[in-house]
């Protein structure tokens, strides 16, 4: 017996087109506050990253400001993420099929994925970005605390701030690769987007991309 | 006895350098000026300190400094350590000569060396808060300083402190401001014994080698003189009695270098890092451009439909 695909305020409405609801207001919030906390992240933290975009400092009152926030929009960030990561967890564990359907990712890349297995609420793709998120996030804080020396200079030697100054830095340009592929991906997959601005998907959306998760929705299994 | 700095004329003059004379900027790159000025050097005799600490008393004077009333701990050093207000510092050694059978008191004077390749330079992601003037001086200006602590991990010394008054970065400017009207340091001015002289650092390294014969002399057969080639040299020089162990002086670094991490991380991560952005954001459009849009079809609306439904 497999797990059931559906998540707490999954729900299904019969029509034309069928209307299923795939995301909470809890969750959509949830999602955009860690949303607009990476972006400015990763626009404070390339500024400090390389000269060539000093510039973006700008956006957040100067230099000095950007140092001072960045961490803190990072502290944001961390506790909203943790927020999505026990929301979804549980429906992003790794099961058999997703092997499947990484090992036939051409297939997927070409828009033909009537050959594979029917996908539950989350694709092998989404559960990768999910999973790589969460590990750097969490190694993402862990080396940021450690170089956050307005409060924590006392506490770290120089040689480990400096490991530490290069891991955030590698982590964070990762980050940012995982983030441009979870940002192509729902425009590339159209109709995603409602899922996260409504809360909604239509049938269609869900038959093609999410089917075992549409089945388990309509049998009310959970 | 070296010949001391001369007072210079108390008429305003023009400075002796300034903008123009910068080779290096940080996070920014400036035009080099087309002549360097002579390097200048100021040479710490370790041999020659009696540990009086004016030098420390002088560089808070100049630069109108005060340092917290401290606790003593049982040991000279005084205040523990560097800080945003303490900029130069005697640190005190008892040092057991095994060979000789003595007790040397080794008394080193730490500040910023001033580095031909400095490392808090290369590591300032602030463009123009740390510059290197042609004659040497690496200087903070802080005006540019937004005290994100990258200079104290670029630095192969342990010097820049962040002042938790004002979060800026703060270290030795080998007295900028006094050089630039002709006149020495003031730690330099304020020794009472010649154990730090100040001139080019030619004259600064000749002075060193007739030093170096005397120690040897005397007995000190590894004396010399400390100008550690893997920071390009400094221009803050040290003669030591025992050149070949510097960590024995308060550990002093035995080979300084720029932390290869920190070489990799303001190298080739900068550009790897923008390289791989840029690309996964190509691999998006080029994909978008050849696979196009994944669009749900009528025939999967309808699909749906029959399963709500229960056909």
């Amino acid at each position: 017996m497999s797990r059931s695909e559906v998540d707490p305020g999954d729900g299904v409405h019969r029509g034309k087109p069928v209307i299923v609801d795939r995301y909470s207001a809890g969750a959509r919030v949830n999602h955009w506050i860690t949303a607009a906390s990476l972006v400015l992240l990763a626009l404070s933290g390339l500024a400090l990253f390389t000269p060539a975009l000093y510039f973006l400092t700008g956006l957040f009152g100067g230099g000095a400001t950007t140092r001072m926030i960045h961490p803190w929009i990072g502290v944001v960030l961390f506790v909203s993420f943790m927020g999505l990561f026990f929301r979804f967890y549980r429906l992003n564990l790794w099961e058999r099929n997703d092997n499947v359907w990484l090992s036939r990712l051409r297939d997927v890349l070409a828009n033909d994925e009537g050959k594979l297995p029917e996908v539950g609420k989350y694709n092998a793709g989404q559960k990768m970005v999910f999973w790589s998120m969460s590990l750097l996030i969490l190694v993402l804080i862990t080396s940021g605390v450690v170089i956050w020396d307005q409060y924590f200079s006392n506490y770290f030697t120089i040689d480990q701030k400096r490991v530490a100054v290069l891991v955030h830095s590698v982590t964070a340009i990762v980050a940012i690769c995982v983030w441009i592929v979870h940002v192509y991906a729902a425009i590339w997959v159209r109709g995603t987007i409602g899922a996260m601005t409504r809360g909604q998907v239509t049938g269609g959306w869900a038959w093609r991309h999410h089917r075992k998760w549409l089945r388990d929705l309509v049998t009310g299994k959970n | 006895m070296f010949k001391p700095v001369a007072n210079p004329t108390t008429k305003p003059t023009p400075a002796l350098f300034g903008e123009q004379d910068l080779i290096r900027r940080s996070a920014s790159s400036v035009t080099p000026p087309a002549k360097r000025q002579t390097e200048v050097a100021k040479l710490i005799d370790v041999s020659k300190c009696i540990g009086c600490k004016a030098c420390q008393v002088a560089c808070l004077e100049w630069n109108n400094l005060t340092e917290e009333v401290g606790v003593n701990v049982g040991v000279y050093d005084n205040p523990h350590d560097l800080t945003e207000n303490t900029w130069t510092l005697m640190r005190y050694t008892e040092y057991e000569n095994a060979e000789s059978g003595n007790l040397e008191w080794l008394i080193r004077k730490d500040g910023c060396m001033h580095c031909e390749d400095p490392g808090c330079l290369k590591a300032c992601p602030a463009p123009g808060a740390i510059v290197q003037y042609s004659n040497g001086i690496v200087d903070f200006v802080h005006d540019k300083c937004i005290g994100c602590g990258y200079c104290v991990k670029g630095c192969p010394f342990n010097i820049p402190r962040i002042s938790k008054a004002d979060s800026k970065a703060y270290k030795c400017t080998l007295c900028v401001d006094r050089l630039a009207v002709g006149q020495g340091p003031a730690c330099q001015k304020a020794c009472p014994t010649q154990a730090i002289v100040f001139g080019t650092k030619d004259e600064m390294k000749q002075w060193a080698d007739h030093r170096i014969k005397d120690l040897k002399s005397r007995g000190f057969k590894n004396a010399g003189l400390y100008d550690p080639p893997g920071v390009g040299g400094t221009h803050v020089m040290y003669v030591l009695q025992h050149a070949d162990k510097p960590q024995i002086y308060a550990s002093l670094p035995n080979n300084p270098t720029i932390s290869p991490i920190v070489e990799i991380w303001k190298g080739v991560t900068k550009y790897a890092g923008l390289a791989a952005i840029g690309a996964f954001a190509a691999i998006g459009f080029l994909h978008h451009a050849v696979a196009g849009a994944n669009r749900v079809s009528e025939e999967d609306e309808r699909n749906a439909e029959r399963l709500t439904e229960g056909k």
